[in-house]
């Protein structure tokens, strides 16, 4: 299954997600929503609110923006994901195991001694990572090394000339890391506009929330001020991303950055919201209780969009 | 005496050419640049001084400057790598590997692309610009890191040599170069293969036992970088005193070349190592973790003893951080009364 083909239809025709559509990706992020607590209980440890609040973005991603064959990761002219968050892994293995990378039961090996699902992604392992991530901050780098060397091969005079596209997800709280801005100075300085960066402004991190821990705001003024075209987007209105996506690749002058406010733990109230839940995963007891209201909110997603 | 299969140059004691490391990098970096298009250079605001510029005047569209920003480009470069070109990413040593070493390890070693960190005026021989620039601790930073090639070479034609080698590695690779004009040993004929050292200076008395009693070969010099030459003169100064000593060109600290090391320290049953940086992660460290398991004997060490660098003239610093000819020679002289007892 190639996505490229319903991807090539959204860009030429432009036409809005159906009703339909838009409920069958609400499912879709739902059911990766309960393959990462599952995984993480399996698990043991790893992090829980960011794969939450990053499930439909990722949907997205998978399901709707990324040209990219399952059955090929290595096919050339798939557009490159880089995470450089890499800690919230759960939700890209999930999104690619729904996606058809590789069985959804090999969630379960997460963490575990010989898989390829490491506690954070290596590039030799998993094929389909695009790279190794964990240390904060040098996702950025690596994605706009990527797009300048892609640019290089392509006419000098079109910095669309390459066939693919270059994806960055990064986490709000690496904003922090001074690599990073280093790679926005870069990107912007070198107008890689076959660069998209997506930040999960969830406004948490594991000491306490952004602005207390170091504020980050203005954080679209900053990139703005490195020559980058901003776009901020509800993070899990799914439509409204994938047009921001949409319209990145219509920028030419320019990289793109959507910053896209999301709950951290979406989907499951409890936790919604609260930091503490950054770096741990459920107990057996709280998995089973979050499972059971994300299967219980499927209904919920629904009827929102209906 | 010079072991004739190193085809040295003829001229090494008398008036060598004098040629810093980091020009054999330049113009081996526009060499490999025209044997293979993906090979690029970037730079970090030094392309002057570290010979970037070198490369950037044959190949504009191939040079990528990074203004003052080594994590970037470390970082940026493993994007390069994992895309498919084949990046050197070119500062001094003291800010990379110095700055930037665990976006090396986790973005180039272990993603496993093939970047060359090129550092630059390392050791005690940038002279003046004191301490904070005098890098003695990268071979052990890189050592330590899987997956990385480390190679520090003894001239600026090894140097030239080793730079087309590393573009054709297909892995992480680190090398070092230095500042000064040092002395160029090596010809265009001297053998050089990663991982495998080669010998420049044997025992001229190779066959059966002299006065003494001792073996042909007294001691084994394992040098590496431009001190090469100071181990070179040593060994000529002993040959004089009937002590027989072999000199051996350790180009690449990692992989270690243990089949010949373990044979020439069996061989001599002394061991000394020589390197312008911390004895301690060093070429002094490798080899001994090498011997200690291996082939046990005693090993005397020349290099930083745990010191940071100071202001001086390369000459000055060399001697006070005893490095210079006089020091190999006394250390060659310990070790083998340490052998005796």
């Amino acid at each position: 299954m190639i996505f490229w083909a319903r991807a090539c239809v959204t860009i030429e025709e432009m036409e809005p997600l159906t009703d339909a559509e838009v409920h069958e990706l609400s499912l879709k992020a739902n059911a990766i929503r309960q393959t990462v607590i599952e995984m993480l209980l399996a698990a043991g440890s790893g992090h829980t609110a960011g794969p939450l609040g990053m499930a439909d973005i990722f949907t997205a991603l998978y399901f709707r923006v990324l040209k990219h064959d399952p059955k090929h990761p290595d096919w050339a002219e798939r557009d490159r994901l880089f995470l450089s968050n890499g800690h919230i892994t759960p939700v890209r293995y999930a999104t690619m195991a729904h996606a058809g990378y590789f069985p959804v039961e090999e969630c379960l090996m997460l963490r575990k001694f010989g898989s390829r699902l490491q506690g954070h992604p290596e590039r030799e392992r998993l094929p389909g990572v695009e790279t190794t991530s964990g240390p904060l901050g040098s996702g950025l780098s690596q994605a706009s090394g990527y797009a300048y060397a892609a640019r290089m091969d392509g006419s000098t005079n079109s910095p669309q000339a390459a066939d693919f596209r270059v994806y960055c997800a990064m986490s709000d709280g690496e904003h922090q890391e001074g690599n990073l801005w280093e790679a926005a100075m870069f990107a912007g300085a070198k107008h890689l506009s076959n660069l998209t960066a997506i930040i999960d402004r969830n406004n948490i991190q594991i000491d306490g929330n952004t602005e207390d821990v170091m504020p980050l705001e203005p954080l679209a003024d900053k990139y703005r001020a490195f020559g980058w075209h901003v776009l901020e987007v509800d993070g899990h209105n799914i439509p409204q991303f994938i047009a921001a996506c949409e319209e990145a690749k219509a920028i030419f002058e320019k990289p793109t950055v959507i910053i896209a406010h999301t709950i951290p733990g979406k989907g499951v109230r409890e936790i919604e919201r609260d930091f503490r839940w950054h770096g741990k995963p459920p107990s057996k007891d709280e998995a089973v209780q979050f499972l059971s209201e994300l299967r219980t909110l499927g209904g919920k997603i629904t009827s929102e969009h209906q | 005496m010079i072991n004739p299969d190193a085809k040295l140059a003829a001229n090494i004691f008398e008036k060598p050419d004098l040629v810093p490391t980091r020009d054999g990098f330049g113009k081996g970096a526009v060499e490999a640049g025209k044997a293979d298009p993906r090979v690029v250079v970037l730079s970090a605001d030094l392309k002057e001084s570290t010979r970037a510029e070198w490369f950037q005047k044959e190949f504009p569209e191939r040079y990528i400057e990074m203004g003052v920003a080594e994590q970037n480009m470390a970082t940026v470069a493993a994007g390069m790598a994992n895309y498919g070109k084949i990046p050197f990413i070119t500062s001094y040593a003291a800010f990379s590997p110095g700055r930037n070493w665990e976006q090396i390890r986790t973005t180039i070693a272990l993603n496993n692309v093939p970047v060359i960190v090129c550092g630059m005026h390392a050791g005690v021989s940038v002279g003046p610009d004191g301490a904070t620039h005098q890098m003695l601790e990268d071979v052990a930073l890189m050592r330590a890191m899987p997956n990385m090639i480390v190679i520090s070479p003894c001239d600026a034609e090894e140097a030239r040599k080793a730079t087309i080698a590393a573009a054709k590695a297909g892995k992480p690779v680190y090398m070092r170069f230095g500042r000064e004009k040092t002395p160029v040993m090596t010809t265009a004929e001297t053998p050089f293969e990663v991982g495998k050292i080669n010998t420049v200076w044997e025992s001229s008395s190779r066959q059966g036992l002299d006065g003494r009693g001792l073996a042909s070969t007294d001691v084994v010099v394992f040098a590496t970088g431009p001190l090469l030459y100071n181990s070179l003169l040593a060994a000529r100064e002993l040959e004089r005193e009937n002590i027989q000593v072999v000199v051996a060109n350790v180009h690449t600290i990692k992989p270690l070349d243990r089949e010949t090391i373990v044979s020439l320290a069996r061989a001599a049953g002394a061991v000394v190592t020589v390197e312008e940086h911390q004895i301690a992660g060093g070429l002094g460290g490798a080899t001994t973790e090498l011997l200690a398991k291996e082939c046990p004997v005693p090993i005397e060490f020349i290099g930083v003893q745990d010191q940071f660098g100071q202001s001086g003239t390369p000459v000055e610093l060399i001697e006070y951080f005893s490095m210079g000819v006089s020091h190999i020679v006394a250390a060659i002289k310990k070790v083998i009364d340490r052998k005796e007892v």
